[in-house]
């Protein structure tokens, strides 16, 4: 019995096992030294993980009772967040070790951060919800904070830490509510009880606070306010972090309580769904116009992207969930692509983050600058580029589920945040001539940054076969 | 040639991505060969589009030259021409090598500047040829991405303003066609364009938030396509990016935007509006009659007071469009015949206008109408070609601007006399206006100090005008070039939308005559 349970979760257990003894092996041999190797070998072992579950992977597989369940919906996030988290831990070796950030503790939290996001996607009690979400969290807080000795740094960390144990304690409070009216803490039993019959008012205030909760780890508005200073704060690869798999797996978690928990109750959540998605689309767009610093603006970007993505949620169908797994999938690519460029936004050796520093960027770098304006396109979702399927996907799944002022906003909202991706490919290309940015690119940030502009150009073909993975999986938790 | 329309609409993208990949360095050689590139990939797409006209079908109203291949959820990659679409298609790829051959005295990153055109010729005649909804609105919405860039890195002192503008301005109208094109997708169940425009869309009344909406979804659907096409037109009142972006953008952008960017709006209310949502266009199509006509006073009045070139041609630009919307929803035969004929004709005539500009701005550098004066004393060339354009403007008989007045009139009189009547004072201010620019510009004695030295037009210049004039008198001429090739299609049209409004039960005083 044990045993079947060991086998489904071994990807977690593998990874889990991984960064103990390279935490271990860091502390008692070369320390930081030994940071590059552990780096390298996580994200390879990401790749690993990520091709094995993505292959190998079959049917819906539950283990503890219950509380762990591995179907094709966990799967698909599981890759999107492993292969994120590889990207952006090679994305940031040469920032760090420039910097003077390289610990080798660093591969390690991303490392536990991960085993909790995929514990998060795959929970099917409240208890792994929670599990997962702390496991991620509390790595994460301690990452936001890793340049010690700058103020900022830790402020990120303190706030994140703070805002986020706040929201923790109204999802547990959601959650120990939800246990009182339901008996159980399975997602199963839950169902079962959601759908006998009427909604006890328990059970929706429980409902309505573990979506808050998580509305904070999304960064859905209004419980967004720490999402500025966090991006801002943290060192740049952090915040390339934080932008992707925490997102992914957040919003995996997001539809996993929604339908697996409260299935029976669409109608109940799709409401709050689709006004945190409207609020935050809105405020993404319209807080990005004012902002010089470009980590403070992917911050209010990913806020609005996180609205679209709830947008699909909202709709409250398979086919909403399938489009907020595309959605996810491209917003990821885009942001590892936008991120491999900012980290190389420098001067002199040291970090440049104002936006105006761009000016006249294309005539130096034509190329990089080139690759930038393809993804400021697609973030703004500018056909023929992809970030216009993704946003397609969720607005008509929106407009199929019968929300179509949701969708008209969603659009309007777009092009009022067009216009602060537009301004970046401004400086860039219509610019005044100035003494411009001269870092140069590790070779792997280069790739990334041009690797995700082609796929933003070239998946117009047929979107690299995601539409129909995304499918799978939306089949596998929407029955 | 099976997939003909694919290859003529993609030729450009491969000539752009060959000039990306393969040309390097920025000296001159670099840039003569990217000029020469880009106009040989426009002619060869120009002479491949002749056999789409030697190979069409007039008297066939159905697509023509259908490719189709599967794409994402249920999408199509799909292309095909009537005989609307052919005349635009044919439109583009003879203008292309003209705008290309206007811009060989650019010296600032001329790569770039060959690569933006290519790539938006590529996107208008996709546009054209695309019989899926999505795949149109793909290449509709992608052309505002070169254009931004060749206003905002080619363009005047004031250019990242009037980029920003017509960005912004251009997406907001789309998106909301967007919307509706989902709901139409949801409704009908595919996007397949011609399988739309025999699906027939729900026009039961009913109400929104208490507001009682006469043709119900197709009334709605009508106003989200409306809001797009009718910015990019553009119609009064959000007309107003336009005299921005012409006045900021280099000539050979001017060029394009003029003849064929604004067509994209009017093909689109062919294409969509009138067929797909008939009743939403009766219901409607009295405002926007009215519409025009405000449109065609108003702004002929507005290009009166203009001081700069550029900016006046522009507001004619408007009002010449207020024409087009005109004959578009008089939803008879000459009215559409006539919006088409003066699309096409208006391709040539602003064109060359534009050029004309052009001319005098690169030896001058200014648009100013004061700082001429007196030109046919130096300038004698020029200033008989200005001279026949400035006449197809105001629509001489003879000229093909004429042509399509005197048919848009026709058509709006058969529905509405009172449309006709102020709409044809246009034709008087039009004549105020530009034989008005004409003289401050090109006659009177040559006395500005500044003006001493200039030089007549080049033989490249003259070159570029000879296909102009020559279509322009062709056309004022034998107005049954253009008019065989849309006829058969356009009668097909005007009797499905009448039918479509019998069957529906709501008719109303446009379509009653």
């Amino acid at each position: 019995m044990i045993q079947a349970d060991l086998n489904i979760v071994l990807p977690e257990v593998i990874l889990a096992v991984f960064a103990m003894l390279a935490l271990m092996g860091g502390v008692y041999t070369t320390k930081d030294k030994s940071a590059p190797v552990i780096l390298w070998a996580t994200s390879a072992l990401f790749v690993v993980l990520a091709a094995w579950i993505g292959i190998n992977g079959e049917g819906a597989n539950a283990a503890f009772g219950g509380a762990f369940i591995d179907d094709g919906f966990s799967r698909f996030a599981k890759v999107m967040i492993l292969l994120s988290a590889a990207a952006i831990l090679v994305l940031s070796q040469d920032f760090m070790s420039r910097h003077g950030l390289f610990r080798f503790e660093y591969p390690i939290l991303v490392a536990l951060a991960v085993v909790g996001m995929m514990m998060m996607v795959s929970a099917g009690d409240l208890m792994a919800l929670y599990m997962g979400l702390e496991l991620q969290s509390l790595s994460l807080y301690v990452v936001a904070a890793l340049r010690r000795d700058s103020v900022r740094s830790t402020e990120a960390g303190l706030k994140y830490f703070v805002l986020g144990a706040l929201s923790s304690g109204m999802l547990l409070y959601g959650a120990s509510l939800v246990y009182g009216y339901a008996g159980t803490t399975l997602f199963a039993g839950i169902f079962t009880t959601v759908n006998a019959g009427d909604i006890s008012l328990g059970l929706l205030f429980g409902l309505v606070f573990i979506v808050a909760g998580l509305a904070f780890k999304v960064s859905a508005v209004p419980f967004h306010m720490w999402t500025p200073d966090v991006y801002e704060g943290s060192p740049t690869p952090i915040t390339a972090f934080f932008a992707t798999a925490p997102k992914v797996a957040a919003m995996g978690l997001f539809a996993r309580v929604a339908f697996d928990a409260f299935g029976g109750a669409v109608a109940d959540w799709t409401q709050i769904v689709a006004f945190l998605s409207l609020t935050s689309m809105f405020l993404g767009a319209i807080a990005g116009i004012g902002q010089r610093d470009i980590k403070r603006l992917m911050a209010y970007s990913s806020i609005a992207h996180m609205g679209y993505a709830l947008m699909g949620l909202a709709a409250g169908t398979a086919e909403g969930v399938q489009a907020m797994l595309i959605y996810m999938a491209i917003y990821v690519t885009m942001s590892v692509g936008t991120f491999a460029f900012i980290l190389s936004m420098e001067k002199d050796g040291q970090p440049v983050t104002e936006i105006d520093s761009l000016q006249n960027y294309s005539s130096k770098e034509p190329l990089r600058a080139l690759a930038m304006l393809v993804l400021m396109f697609s973030l703004a979702g500018i056909p023929p580029l992809v970030g216009f399927f993704g946003k397609f996907y969720v607005l008509k799944a929106a407009v199929d589920a019968n929300m179509a002022w949701l969708a008209v906003a969603g659009v309007i909202a777009s092009v009022i945040g067009a216009y602060y991706y537009l301004r970046i490919v401004y400086y860039m290309y219509f610019g005044e001539e100035r003494d411009a940015l001269n870092g140069s690119m590790p070779m792997v940030n280069w790739l990334l940054l041009v690797g995700s502009a082609a796929v933003m150009v070239l998946g117009v073909i047929n979107l690299f076969g995601v539409e129909g993975l995304a499918l799978t999986a939306a089949g596998a938790l929407v029955n | 040639m099976d997939n003909l329309l694919s290859v003529i609409t993609f030729m450009p993208l491969v000539a752009a991505l060959i000039l990306a990949l393969f040309l390097r360095g920025d000296d001159e050689a670099a840039q003569r060969n990217a000029k020469w590139l880009a106009l040989i990939a426009t002619s060869v797409t120009f002479l491949l589009s002749i056999f789409v006209y030697t190979g069409f079908d007039a008297s066939n109203t159905g697509f023509q030259f259908v490719e189709e291949r599967d794409w994402l959820m249920g999408l199509q990659y799909k292309m095909g021409v009537d005989g609307i679409s052919v005349t635009f298609v044919l439109l583009t790829t003879f203008l292309m090598p003209l705008v290309i051959a206007s811009c060989w005295d650019v010296k600032h990153r001329v790569k770039d500047y060959m690569i933006a055109f290519l790539l938006l010729e590529t996107l208008m005649l996709g546009v054209f040829c695309a019989l899926d909804l999505i795949l149109f609105y793909l290449f509709f919405e992608a052309g505002l991405i070169p254009m931004f860039l060749i206003i905002g890195i080619w363009g005047g002192a004031n250019r990242i303003y009037a980029s920003f503008k017509f960005f912004l301005y251009t997406l907001l109208g789309s998106v909301l066609m967007l919307i509706a094109m989902i709901a139409m997708y949801l409704d009908a169940g595919t996007t397949d364009i011609p399988t739309l425009l025999t699906h027939t869309f729900a026009s039961e009344t009913f109400s929104v938030a208490g507001v009682t909406v006469v043709g119900g979804m197709q009334t709605l659907m009508f106003l989200a396509f409306f809001a797009s096409f009718a910015v990019k037109m553009p119609m009064w009142p959000v007309h107003t990016w336009l005299p921005d972006a012409h006045v900021q953008a280099p000539t050979a952008g001017s060029v394009v935007l003029a003849a064929i960017l604004l067509k994209m709006g009017g093909y689109g209310f062919l294409r969509f509006s009138l067929p797909m949502f008939p009743v939403g266009a009766d219901v409607l199509g009295i405002y926007v009659l009215w519409l025009s006509v405000i449109a065609i006073v108003y702004t002929s009045l507005v290009a009166l007071a203009q001081s700069d070139m550029k900016k006046l041609i522009a507001y004619s630009s408007v009002a010449h469009m207020g024409y087009v919307t005109m004959g578009i929803f008089a939803a008879n035969q000459q009215g559409i015949d006539g919006a088409i004929f003066q699309m096409i004709s208006h391709g040539f005539i602003s064109g060359a206008l534009f050029l004309c500009v052009g001319v005098i701005y690169d030896r001058m550098h200014t648009r100013e109408i004061d700082a001429y004066g007196g030109l046919v004393n130096k300038m004698p060339a020029y200033a008989l070609i200005f001279m026949l354009f400035t006449m197809a403007n105001v629509g001489l008989p003879g000229t093909s601007g004429f042509v399509g007045e005197f048919l848009t009139l026709m058509g709006v009189f058969q529905v509405n006399t009172w449309v006709a009547l102020f709409a044809t004072t246009g034709v008087i201010l039009s004549a105020a206006y530009a034989l008005w620019l004409y003289r401050r510009v090109v006659m009177g004695d040559l006395i500005k100090e500044s003006l001493k030295s200039i030089t007549d037009m080049t033989s490249r210049e003259k070159a570029i005008f000879a296909p102009l004039v020559f279509m322009t008198i062709l056309l004022g001429v034998y107005p049954a070039l253009v008019l065989d090739l849309i006829g058969p299609s356009v009668e097909a049209l005007v009797s499905n939308y009448d039918t479509a409004l019998l069957d529906s039960g709501v008719v109303t005083a446009v379509a009653g005559n």
